[in-house]
C-alpha cells in the first residue's frame, strides 16, 4: 500500500465546479476553463502513488499546481473529484471524503506540513512553536512534551535558542523551527510545500543535506514542492513534473533527464548538468547486451580484451589477447582509485550505482575502462569513453 | 410640483417616534432590565472607587503603572496628575467619569469584540454592518440621546448607553481588521496540524490580532471620555457636570478647571492602556 496516492483527482477553485468537469473531461486546457466558467482549474487527472520512505518532488513552474495537490494531501485544498488516499494507522482513507474527526486525527498524527514562508507563530518563543502540533493535540503533560521538543530541537540543531522568539532567528534558522515542529509530531508523511525557496542559496544548500541526512535517520515519506530542478533532482526518489495542473512525467531523475516525456519537460531539463544525477545504470552497456565467448565477456570491438567470469556471473581475471591482466577495484562514492593499485590496474571494477561524475574522475586518473558490478558483484555492465560520452549528451539507443 | 412636494411630506421622525411608543409599551420590562443591570455596574464601581480612600488609591494607581510600563516618569506623571484633580476639589467627579469610561467600555469589549471576530469571518456579515457603524459614528449624539432618554428614564444609563452606541464602533472594526489580517500561512499552520475552529481562534487568531484588538479598546476608551459631557446632559454623574453647569451659568473658572480634570484623565488612561513596548527582539 503506498503511503499516499492520487487516484485521478481534479481540483477546481470557483463556484461553477460542475461546468468546470465537464470541461476538463473534454480536455481544455486551463484558459479555455476559466474563459469559459471563471473557475480556475487546480490540477486535472492527477494519478500519483507515493511509496513508504520515498522522497518525492513535485516540480513545476509557479502555478503549475504542484502546491495545490500537495495541500489535498491533508486537505488544505478540497478535491473536487477522485481519491487521495493516505495510510493512517494501516489503513488507506480516503482524505477527501473522510469526516471531520478523522481529517483531524490524520492532521496531529499522520500527515505534518512545512511552509514556504515558515507559517511559525511570532508571538511563541521557539519552544512553543515546536510543541504547537503537540499542544492541539492535548492530553499530555508539559514536561512531556518540552522532552520531544527538546529531542527535535536537538536534531535539527537549535537547541541554545529554545526560549528566543522567531523574529529573532535568520531564516535559515526559522525553516529548521518548521522542520522541528513537523518532525514533533512523529508523522510519517511529511508535507514540504517550497521549504528552501525563501532562503538563500548557500543556507538551502546546505539544509538539502541536512534534510537528506535526517532522512536517512528517520525514514519518513516526503512529498516536496519544488519549482528548483537542481532541487528535484537533488533530494527526490521519484519526481512528478507538473505543467498547467496536469503531470506530464513522473519517474526517477533519471527517466526525466534521459527520457524526458513531452516538449515542455526536454526544455526543463535541457540546461541541466547530468553529472550528478546519471549513474552508471543509465549509461552503462548492459552485460547482457556484450558479446560473450563461452564463459567471457567481450569487452572490446576487436574481441582482443576478455573477462572471464566464475559460474556466479562475477569477473574474476581479464585476458589480455593471451596476456593476464589485473582488475582493481574503486570506491565508487568519490571516484577514486589507489594510485599504485590504478598503475599496475588494467580494468576498473566500480559499483553499478556509480556516478557519471565519478566515472568521469576515474576515466581522466588511469584512462582506463570501467566494469560495473552490482551489490553481489556480479557484472551489470561495461562503461567506456563511449558510454559516457552518450551520456553526457543525453542519447540512448533503445 | 414644490407644493406638492412640500405638502406631501414623508412622515420620518413620526414614524420614528411610533416606533419608539411601540418599544417603551411593550418592551418596557427590558428596558427597565437593562437599565437595573448597567445602574447597578456603574454605581457598584463608583462605590468601590470612592470607598477606597483617595490617597491610597492614587498610590495603587502609580504601583499599577509601575508594574506595567516601568517608568518612573511615568508614574510620576501620573500620581501628580491626580493629586492635582483632587487638589482642585474634583476627585469623586473623576472618579464618577472614571467608572462610566470603564463600564463603557466593558460593554464596548463584551460586545464590541465578538462582533468584530464574527464579522471577519463573514464577509456578508460586515458588508452588512458597515453602514451601521458609519451611521453610529456619524449621527449626532444628541438624535439618539432623546431615545435612550425614553427608554432608559434619566441618570447615568442613558449616559453610558450613548457612549457605547458612540464608541463601540472602534472596538468592532478593530477586531475586525486584526483578525482578517492574519496571514493566511499561520491560518494554514493551524489547520494543517489539526486545530480546531475554536484553537484556531484562541491559538492563532487572537494572539496574532490582540495589538490591533488593544488599539481598538484604547480608542474605545478615548471616544468614551469624550462623551462624558454629552453624558451629563441626561444626569450621569461625574466631570461632565460641573462643565454643564459652568456652561448655563456662564462660569469660566469652574468650566475651566472640570474640562482640565477631564484633559488630565484622558492623558492619563492614554498613557496607561498604550502596549508597554514589545518584548525586546534581542535577548
Amino acid at each position: 500500500m503506498p503511503a499516499v496516492e492520487f487516484r485521478n483527482i481534479d481540483i477546481v477553485f470557483g463556484a461553477d465546479q460542475k461546468n468546470a468537469l465537464r470541461l476538463i473531461d473534454e480536455g481544455r486546457s486551463r484558459d479555455e476553463i476559466l474563459a469559459a466558467t471563471g473557475a480556475v482549474l487546480g490540477a486535472a487527472g492527477v494519478s500519483l502513488a507515493i511509496e513508504r520512505g520515498e522522497i518525492c518532488v513535485l516540480m513545476g513552474l509557479s502555478g503549475s499546481g504542484k502546491s495545490t495537490i500537495l495541500r489535498a494531501i491533508n486537505r488544505l485544498n478540497e478535491v473536487a473529484r477522485g481519491e487521495v488516499l493516505v495510510e493512517h494507522n494501516g489503513t488507506a482513507i480516503d482524505v477527501a471524503r473522510c469526516d471531520e474527526n478523522t481529517l483531524r486525527d490524520i492532521r496531529m498524527h499522520t500527515v505534518s506540513m512545512v511552509f514556504q514562508q515558515f507559517g511559525l507563530l511570532p508571538w511563541r518563543t521557539v519552544r512553543d512553536n515546536v510543541g504547537f502540533g503537540l499542544e492541539l493535540r492535548g492530553g499530555m503533560s508539559a514536561a512531556e512534551r518540552n522532552r520531544i521538543v527538546d529531542e527535535k530541537l536537538a536534531m535539527v540543531g537549535l537547541t541554545n535558542w529554545s526560549e528566543k522568539y522567531t523574529n529573532e532567528l535568520s531564516g535559515g534558522m526559522q525553516q529548521r523551527v518548521g522542520l522541528a515542529r513537523a518532525f514533533a509530531t512523529d508523522a510519517d508523511i511529511l508535507l514540504m510545500d517550497e521549504p528552501f525557496s525563501a532562503l538563500d542559496p548557500l543556507i538551502r544548500d546546505k539544509l538539502q543535506d541536512e534534510l537528506l541526512d535526517l532522512q536517512r535517520r528517520i525514514q519518513k515519506t516526503i512529498v516536496f514542492v519544488s519549482h528548483d530542478l537542481d532541487e528535484a533532482l537533488k533530494l527526490g526518489n521519484k519526481i512528478a513534473i507538473m505543467e498547467g495542473g496536469r503531470i506530464v512525467q513522473a519517474g526517477t531523475a533519471e527517466d526525466i533527464l534521459l527520457r524526458p516525456a513531452t516538449a515542455y519537460v526536454a526544455e526543463f531539463v535541457k540546461h541541466m548538468n547530468p553529472l550528478n544525477v546519471l549513474r552508471g545504470t543509465a549509461v552503462m552497456r548492459p552485460a547482457a547486451s556484450l558479446a560473450r565467448q563461452g564463459d567471457e565477456v567481450v569487452l572490446d570491438r576487436d574481441g582482443r580484451v576478455k573477462v572471464k567470469m566464475d559460474a556466479e556471473g562475477r569477473p574474476v581475471s581479464l585476458d589480455l589477447d593471451g596476456r593476464q591482466g589485473v582488475l582493481a577495484a574503486a570506491d565508487g562514492e568519490a571516484g577514486l582509485i589507489d594510485d599504485k593499485l590504478a598503475h599496475d590496474a588494467d580494468c576498473i571494477v566500480a559499483p553499478v550505482d556509480l556516478k557519471l561524475k565519478a566515472a568521469i574522475e576515474l576515466k581522466r586518473h588511469t584512462d582506463l575502462p570501467i566494469l560495473l558490478v552490482d551489490s553481489l558483484g556480479r557484472l551489470a555492465g561495461l562503461c567506456d569513453d563511449d558510454e559516457i560520452y552518450r551520456g553526457l549528451l543525453r542519447r540512448l539507443d533503445g | 410640483m414644490y407644493d406638492w412636494l412640500t405638502e406631501h411630506k414623508i412622515p420620518l421622525g413620526l414614524w420614528l417616534r411610533d416606533f419608539v411608543d411601540l418599544l417603551t409599551t411593550h418592551g418596557q420590562g427590558f428596558f427597565d432590565f437593562v437599565s437595573l443591570v448597567l445602574g447597578a455596574l456603574i454605581g457598584g464601581f463608583t462605590d468601590a472607587l470612592l470607598w477606597v480612600p483617595p490617597l491610597l488609591l492614587i498610590a495603587l494607581f502609580g504601583l499599577a503603572a509601575w508594574l506595567v510600563h516601568r517608568s518612573i516618569g511615568l508614574v510620576v506623571f501620573i500620581v501628580g496628575a491626580l493629586l492635582l484633580v483632587t487638589n482642585l476639589g474634583y476627585w469623586s467627579a473623576t472618579m464618577e467619569t472614571l467608572s462610566l469610561v470603564i463600564c463603557a467600555t466593558l460593554v464596548c469589549v463584551v460586545v464590541g469584540v465578538p462582533i468584530g471576530i464574527a464579522a471577519a469571518h463573514r464577509p456578508w456579515l460586515y458588508t452588512a454592518i458597515r453602514p451601521i457603524l458609519d451611521l453610529m459614528q456619524t449621527i449626532p449624539t444628541f438624535v439618539y440621546l432623546i431615545p435612550t432618554l425614553v427608554l432608559f428614564g434619566l441618570g447615568a444609563v442613558p449616559g453610558l448607553i450613548s457612549t457605547v452606541i458612540f464608541s463601540i464602533p472602534a472596538p468592532i472594526r478593530l477586531t475586525h481588521l486584526g483578525i482578517s489580517s492574519v496571514p493566511p500561512a499561520l491560518y494554514e499552520a493551524g489547520k494543517a496540524f489539526g486545530a480546531t475552529k475554536t484553537q484556531l481562534l484562541f491559538k492563532v487568531e487572537l494572539p496574532y490580532a490582540l495589538p490591533t484588538i488593544m488599539a481598538g479598546i484604547t480608542q474605545c476608551i478615548m471616544l468614551s471620555l469624550s462623551m462624558v459631557v454629552i453624558a451629563a446632559l441626561v444626569g450621569a454623574d461625574g466631570l461632565g457636570k460641573p462643565v454643564v453647569r459652568a456652561l448655563n451659568s456662564v462660569n469660566i473658572a469652574m468650566g475651566f478647571e472640570a474640562g482640565l480634570a477631564i484633559v488630565v484623565l484622558a492623558i492619563v488612561l492614554d498613557r496607561v492602556c498604550k502596549r508597554p513596548e514589545r518584548r525586546s527582539r534581542k535577548g
